[in-house]
């Protein structure tokens, strides 16, 4: 009996950690309307429907050494980037949910409608490696500005004189988050041996102020001020608060 | 002569084609654009209409914290609903894959003589129902369906539909585990969905029928049985098999004296 209750015990510490170890996936892209990488991870079947609707074979499924977890499906723009069907065939015939029309509903007069629209998945962001991207030596290269399929909107050219010539111009890409849709095509098309613009989850690739932080001159962040209310602080003295041996023990 | 064999395994032929049909159909999604069955035992979308589901799976992502759409829960439930209602813990002789893994483990622990006393260890046939208990745990626990992670029976379905990457060695363990250490180990003492499946399933309607009165107590079918305890009643009274029966068939094609074969559950007796 005890000896029974050990190794059921040794086994789920076993299988436990396993488990641990094979669901992390930040470093996944996943297919458009993907629910956030921990509940994806949750939610999806595993079934692979949606590799199977992707006509580009963009979405694999991943097996044991994919890092990330055996079966959820993701992609590699730099092999295959998404192509943005404007149909989004991968994400009606997901079962369970993990792929969600709500992640990426098109706008109809600002109503949230029940169909998706490709442009307005989230499924990473598009980071450029100033050292390696050759529009940033000054070479002319706008291979990923041609490739974006929102060309001008999620990818500009920002243009900048060439202090070392004297005489050309610098016209560097530019990624704007809000609009760019992770979808890779830039990866794909960068002419540098390694791509010096890639696509990253969004989790990993971005940062977080904090709340604390407002913006002053931005007057819907200025606003919030007015909702804090004041931190409560002590009002006994210092010499009360040395002497308080209770508060001393106290967990809180 | 050629009439005889295939009659001695006519369930046997009946389950591989089965096993192979669900396989190919499912292959021919994934390779050749097939709209038959998509998808894989996880979850199959069925001829672009609507979902069957593993409700196992189902049951897991649930237990992690996840309540799956409506397609994956009816999907589950109609899985749940024909083997709980009609063919009982059929899925493992019938369908799973790794069905044919182990078989092929048994076909040759025999031929090598793998199958004396000390040549299997003792593992008790309940230690499923505590992995099946314990995946639910962990499942909360860790918040992914645990056992789905680490299930050899996915990762021989998804590597034959899409390739298997580093999933084989899952199986082959499943495979050697079978072969050198337990007779029956995987499908007949470890495997959870199996005990998810006899434990739903023990009021089904298709089951194994035994009739004492034309036993010569010859005990051919303990011998092929998989899950030899169900049959522990055999040539004493008659009644149904139950327990964790799989609704295999070996017993009915090895018995020469029409004492077992394939009934409907009477829920009177």
């Amino acid at each position: 009996m005890f000896r029974g209750a050990g190794m059921l015990g040794l086994g789920g510490a076993v299988w436990g950690s396993a488990a641990v170890k094979l669901k992390a996936s930040e470093l996944t892209l996943r297919p458009p309307g993907a629910l956030e990488d921990d509940d994806f991870v949750k939610a999806c079947i595993r079934c692979g429907t949606c590799v199977e609707a992707c006509p580009y074979d963009t979405l694999k499924l991943a097996t044991l050494d994919d890092h990330t977890a055996p079966g959820t499906p993701y992609f590699k723009p730099r092999s295959v980037p998404c192509y943005m069907c404007p149909d989004v065939p991968c994400l009606p015939v997901c079962p369970s949910g993990a792929l969600d029309v709500k992640r990426m509903p098109k706008l109809i007069d600002g109503i949230k409608t029940e169909e998706p629209d490709i442009n307005r998945a989230k499924m990473g962001i598009a980071m450029v490696d100033q050292e390696s991207c050759l529009a940033y030596w000054g070479i002319q290269c706008d291979a990923c500005y041609r490739a974006c399929p929102l060309m001008g909107e999620a990818i500009t050219l920002e243009f900048k004189r060439n202090e070392r010539t004297g005489k050309h111009a610098f016209l560097e890409p530019v990624v704007h988050r809000d609009i760019c849709t992770r979808c890779g095509l830039c990866e794909h098309a960068c002419v540098t041996e390694k791509a010096a613009i890639f696509v990253l989850p969004l989790k990993i690739a971005t940062g977080e102020v904090g709340e604390h932080y407002i913006k002053g001159w931005d007057k819907a962040d200025e606003d919030r001020l007015k909702n804090l209310k004041e931190a409560e602080t002590k009002k006994s003295s210092p010499e009360d608060v040395l002497n308080d041996w209770e508060n001393l023990f106290d967990d809180d | 002569m050629m009439t005889s064999i295939i009659k001695k395994n006519r369930y046997l032929i009946l389950r591989r084609a089965l096993q192979i049909g669900l396989l190919v159909l499912f292959g021919g999604a994934n390779w050749w654009g097939w709209k038959f069955l998509m998808g894989n035992y996880s979850s199959a979308y069925v001829l672009e209409s609507f979902y069957l589901a593993d409700p196992h799976a189902v049951l897991q992502s649930f237990a992690a914290g996840f309540i799956m759409s409506t397609d994956a829960i009816v999907g589950g439930l109609i899985v749940l609903g024909f083997y709980a209602l009609l063919a009982g813990r059929s899925f493992c002789s019938w369908v799973c894959p790794i069905n044919m893994i182990t078989d092929l483990a048994t076909w040759m622990r025999e031929k090598l003589n793998l199958n004396s006393e000390e040549g299997s260890a003792r593992l008790d046939r309940k230690t499923r129902y505590w992995i099946f208990g314990l995946g639910l745990i962990l499942s909360a626990l860790v918040g992914v369906a645990a056992f789905e992670v680490v299930n050899p029976i996915t990762m021989l379905h998804r590597g034959i539909i899409f390739g298997f990457g580093m999933g084989w060695t899952l199986v082959v363990a499943v495979f050697l585990f079978d072969l050198l250490v337990v007779e029956h180990g995987w499908c007949g003492h470890l495997c959870p969905l199996g005990a998810f499946y006899s434990l739903s399933s023990q009021f089904a309607l298709i089951k194994v029928k035994h009739d004492a009165d034309n036993c010569t107590l010859c005990m051919k079918c303990k011998e092929v049985c998989h899950e030899e305890p169900v049959l522990h009643f055999i040539g004493e009274k008659s009644g149904f098999i139950k327990g964790a029966c799989s609704n295999c068939g070996r017993c009915i094609e090895v018995c020469d004296d029409d004492a077992l074969k394939f009934s409907v559950f009477n829920y009177k007796k």
